[in-house]
């Protein structure tokens, strides 16, 4: 774990520098280790070679430099080349971003796990450094004095003794013809992060100025002239095929261009599903369509699972769950970007005995449901397929050319593929089978248009919000059940987890386990269960934090015990190897004492009746955040969130402190949809919420007074934030809700309990 | 069936069907994609635009319902992102994806317009029907009390 958190620069790599016709310099880096990772260019392959340029000198001293990631609204547009820029010593006036496409020659270009800033942090930095050393060493060339003598700052070196300046711009020519510097050399370059002018700082996001002024720079934007619009109708039940339809009174409907059945191809989350293609001159046309299209669905056998019998199975498995778990089972899959990987279960000591000795037993039941992402941008991709070939717009978090190349069936390699700003990607964008459903759209269509003698044109693939959220790949649902054993001093002493898992992660790494003497913690399937499952921000412990956190919250209270001052009790004693899974205790207790300070909690007794304040926190993808969440709540269970204080441990370095705090309110708000609203229901093998009206996101009036953020900058290789922030604060408020009402709340959403909103 | 509507202060002949939402004539076949599509049945607010000063929401606003009724859309805004709102946008750093903003930015308009200086809980009352799924109300807030307290001194 520490080896991944902690990405050094391979050895292999080095700077790589050309000139450009006009006088400007390239400024690139190979990077061999980073090569690995991205699709298809393995070490040492042709595409591993290809330098990728981050860096552009115009002659006018403006430096131009790719933003290499996708962009969902996490601000990696804008942080990765902060830090390029930082190390390179210019101004932020002076940058131009451009968006890169996808290019093996970036290496890894994903957006998930909050991986962003760990996986490019060094390698950012080491090309900004490396650009740095060459305009220095061009300098001192020019003006033939040691390089030591010389500084920069704002694109301009500078010879103090003898009072010469020089700008980049001006170097870049001179540079071009010098020995690319050691990595060594560069290494040793890096700046003391004292020193940082842009690293830190508040930097506005580089699209601010497009987005209030309305410019089309969403994928949904994508505009050429001729494009047609399609729209796929696929079956309500998963898995569900077409049969047949009515596809000649569909083509005789006003503005329809194509209509045809599209049959299925390959397996898994990416992969083609049947359905029946409608294509028009207009979206609106397209999808208005569908009120006169009549399949023959062949719905298959998932028709025959509700949620219900999943719960009812889940409360069997548990009756009889065995002691001990199964003798080996295969690990469950991380969803993507998840920590997962650890062990299925975990037996530590004997539970049993420990339970049978204890003063004091807890049991308790915990459900979380599946969860739709739905982000605000409706799934969406435009494709354009000619001669062979395939060029594709999309809003992928993961972006491949295998899954185009899968839906127009042609080569990966002869597809180009554009990285378009995503409205929003929370893990659904890590799944791309829109991608693979334009291009075969578009490519029947270039084939129908050329039987016709028609040239071909661009297609834009647009779902509705109902198949957005029909044909997600949905957070897993958990049921986990619990019991705690209590010595007569309150001390835990056992702890026991069953969890009937939904293909879900089983979280047998988490606190508290290895704090306490014994633990089992096992897993068992329910079966069948053939919804298709993904990553939610922050999997797996988005849902599981809720139960570990609230769980141990009410550990706490039976043993007579400040919430909060219990978790730190535990985290100070471990037991036996202690911690598992790359936790860091210290961390830990580090967010609940900042917390417990920021928020007055030993205060929390002068709190009026049917006021109170829950604590939680959790290690995610990571990061370390704790929340303290102060609610009201009335007589009418309606529930007001007043106040929030939040601590957060991501490294010693917040590459950007104005996005940083920006996703810990996203993270916090998102919590509150998951609360309060937000459940995926099955019936009859298809989802039952339709659009927003029956999976409310939390709105304005619901949002809290205030989310105050504290960055404890601590010595840790900085990770990101974009999944830390979520998990625990949905425990925070179910914790505040016990202190204020004695209600202690096992399952969610709350809405179904007969809670509101104030 | 041909509708002439003034948008953005500017009359604009469209040949659509008379149950087009306006959203899909303003993006399609205005190539205005400034507003944007989120839930078609408004739910969201992601669609809103001005009509006759109102905020509106577009998806479900048939072309044939506007009549002599001025639509106003984000483009409306100055090019140059000078207006008071679009100043405090920037300079609170308020987008995160940022999808969601330009019908923020409609329904904000239109509160500053009817409210000049508006109290928190007008504020969210006059937004409530815009979802952020990213969660930048508390900086939409604070932008709009900015611009409201800018536009004072102003």
């Amino acid at each position: 774990m520490a080896e991944t958190l902690n990405p050094r620069l391979d050895r292999r790599a080095f700077l790589q520098v050309s000139a450009v016709a006009g006088g400007g310099l390239l400024i690139g880096l190979y990077a061999p280790d980073v090569l690995a990772q991205g699709r298809g260019g393995g070490p040492g392959s042709a595409a591993s070679l290809a330098p990728n340029t981050y860096i552009t000198i115009n002659t006018d001293n403006t430096f131009t430099i790719i933003a290499k990631n996708p962009e969902t609204g996490q601000g990696i547009k804008t942080a990765l080349p902060m830090i390029i820029a930082d190390e390179f010593d210019v101004d932020w006036a002076q940058v131009k971003i451009q968006q890169a496409d996808l290019d093996p020659k970036y290496g890894g270009q994903i957006e998930g796990g909050s991986r962003a800033i760990p996986s490019n942090y060094q390698n950012m930095r080491l090309v900004g450094a490396g650009g740095r050393l060459l305009m220095l060493a061009a300098a001192a060339q020019q003006w033939n004095v040691p390089q030591s003598e010389l500084t920069t700052a704002g694109g301009v070196v500078t010879h103090a003794a003898t009072k010469r300046t020089a700008t980049y711009g001006s170097l870049s020519a001179r540079a071009a013809s010098l020995p690319v510097p050691e990595t060594a050399a560069i290494e040793a370059a890096l700046k003391n992060p004292r020193d940082f002018k842009i690293m830190g700082k508040r930097i506005r996001g580089v699209d601010n100025l497009d987005i209030v002024t309305g410019r089309p720079i969403f994928s949904i934007d994508v505009s050429f002239p001729n494009m047609l619009h399609a729209v796929l109708v696929k079956c309500d039940v998963f898995g569900g095929k077409a049969v047949s339809a009515n596809l000649d009174e569909i083509k005789k409907l006003p503005g329809i261009k194509h209509a045809f059945i599209v049959e299925p191809a390959g397996q898994g989350n990416n992969s083609l599903v049947s359905g029946v293609a409608i294509v028009a001159d207009s979206w609106w046309l397209a999808n208005d369509a569908r009120s006169s299209l009549k399949v023959t669905w062949d719905e298959g056998a998932v028709a025959a699972q509700t949620s219900e019998r999943y719960l009812a199975q889940a409360r069997e498995l548990a009756a009889k769950a065995p002691a001990a778990p199964p003798p080996a089972p295969a690990p469950a899959p991380a969803p993507g970007g998840g920590r997962g990987g650890g062990p299925p279960s975990a037996v530590i000591g004997d539970v049993e005995a420990a339970f049978r000795t204890a003063a004091k037993t807890i049991e308790a039941e915990y459900f979380f449901p599946l969860l739709s992402h739905a982000p605000l941008e409706p799934q969406n991709s435009t494709a354009h397929f000619h001669d062979g070939r395939l060029e594709i717009w999309s809003p992928s978090q993961i972006p491949s050319k295998q899954h185009p190349a899968l839906g127009a069936g042609i080569p990966p390699e002869n597809v180009t593929f554009h990285l378009v700003r995503a409205g929003g990607g929370f893990g659904r964008r890590l799944v791309s089978e829109y991608d693979i459903e334009v291009a075969r759209i578009a490519k029947v269509v270039t084939e129908e248009r050329a039987a016709a003698g028609l040239p071909s044109v661009p297609v834009k693939l647009l779902w509705s919000r109902e198949d957005d959220m029909a044909h997600d790949q949905y957070r897993p649902t958990g049921y986990h059940f619990f019991k705690a054993g209590l010595d007569a001093g309150g001390k835990l002493i056992a702890y026991r987890d069953f969890v009937a898992s939904t293909n879900s992660v089983v979280p047998a790494n988490e606190f508290p386990r290895g704090f306490v003497e014994n633990v089992l913690i096992t897993s068992q399937n329910v079966a069948p269960f053939d919804i298709p499952i993904g990553a939610l921000r922050a999997p797996p412990t988005n849902g599981v934090s809720f139960v570990k956190q609230g769980f141990i919250d009410e550990v706490a209270i039976a043993a007579g015990k400040d919430p909060l001052q219990y978790r730190l009790d535990l985290l100070n004693n471990p037991v036996g190897a202690g911690a598992a899974g790359g936790f860091n205790p210290a961390r830990a207790r580090g967010v609940l004492e900042a917390v417990r300070e920021m928020s007055a909690w030993d205060r929390r007794g002068s709190l009026p009746k049917g006021t109170g304040k829950g604590v939680a926190f959790q290690f995610a993808h990571a990061g370390y955040v704790a929340y303290v969440v102060e609610v009201s709540v009335d007589a009418k269970k309606a529930i007001k969130v007043n106040r929030v204080w939040s601590a957060v441990d991501i490294g010693r370095q917040i590459v950007n402190p104005s996005q940083s705090e920006n996703l810990v309110h996203g993270g916090f708000i998102e919590g509150m949809s998951h609360l309060m609203s937000w459940a995926i229901t099955i019936e009859k093998g298809r989802v039952v919420q339709k659009n927003f009206h029956q999976y409310q996101p939390t709105r304005m009036m619901h949002a809290p007074a205030s989310i105050e953020v504290r960055f404890l900058q601590t010595d840790f290789d900085p990770t990101g934030l974009g999944e830390p922030s979520l998990p625990p604060a949905v425990p925070a408020i179910t914790n505040a809700i016990f202190a204020a009402t004695g209600v202690r709340i096992r399952s969610l959403p709350l809405e179904n309990q007969g809670y509101r909103w104030t | 069936m041909k509708y002439t509507v003034v948008v953005n202060g500017e009359r604009r002949t469209v040949d659509v069907p008379e149950r087009m939402p306006l959203l899909w004539v303003l993006r399609d076949a205005m190539g205005l994609k400034g507003t944007k599509f989120g839930c078609g049945m408004a739910q969201c607010g992601a669609c809103t635009v001005l009509l006759d000063g109102q905020p509106t929401r577009s998806c479900t606003t048939p072309i044939s319902s506007i009549g002599t009724r001025p639509v106003t859309t984000i483009e409306s805004l100055p090019r140059d992102g000078s207006h008071p709102l679009q100043r405090a946008w920037m300079e609170l750093d308020v987008p995160q994806c940022g999808y969601c903003q330009a019908g923020q930015l409609m329904a904000a308009s239109a509160l500053l317009k009817a409210t000049p200086n508006p109290t928190d809980a007008q504020i969210d009352t006059a937004m409530s029907g815009n979802v952020c799924r990213c969660g930048t109300y508390l900086r939409i807030r604070e932008a709009i009390k900015a611009a409201a307290s800018g536009g004072r001194r102003g």
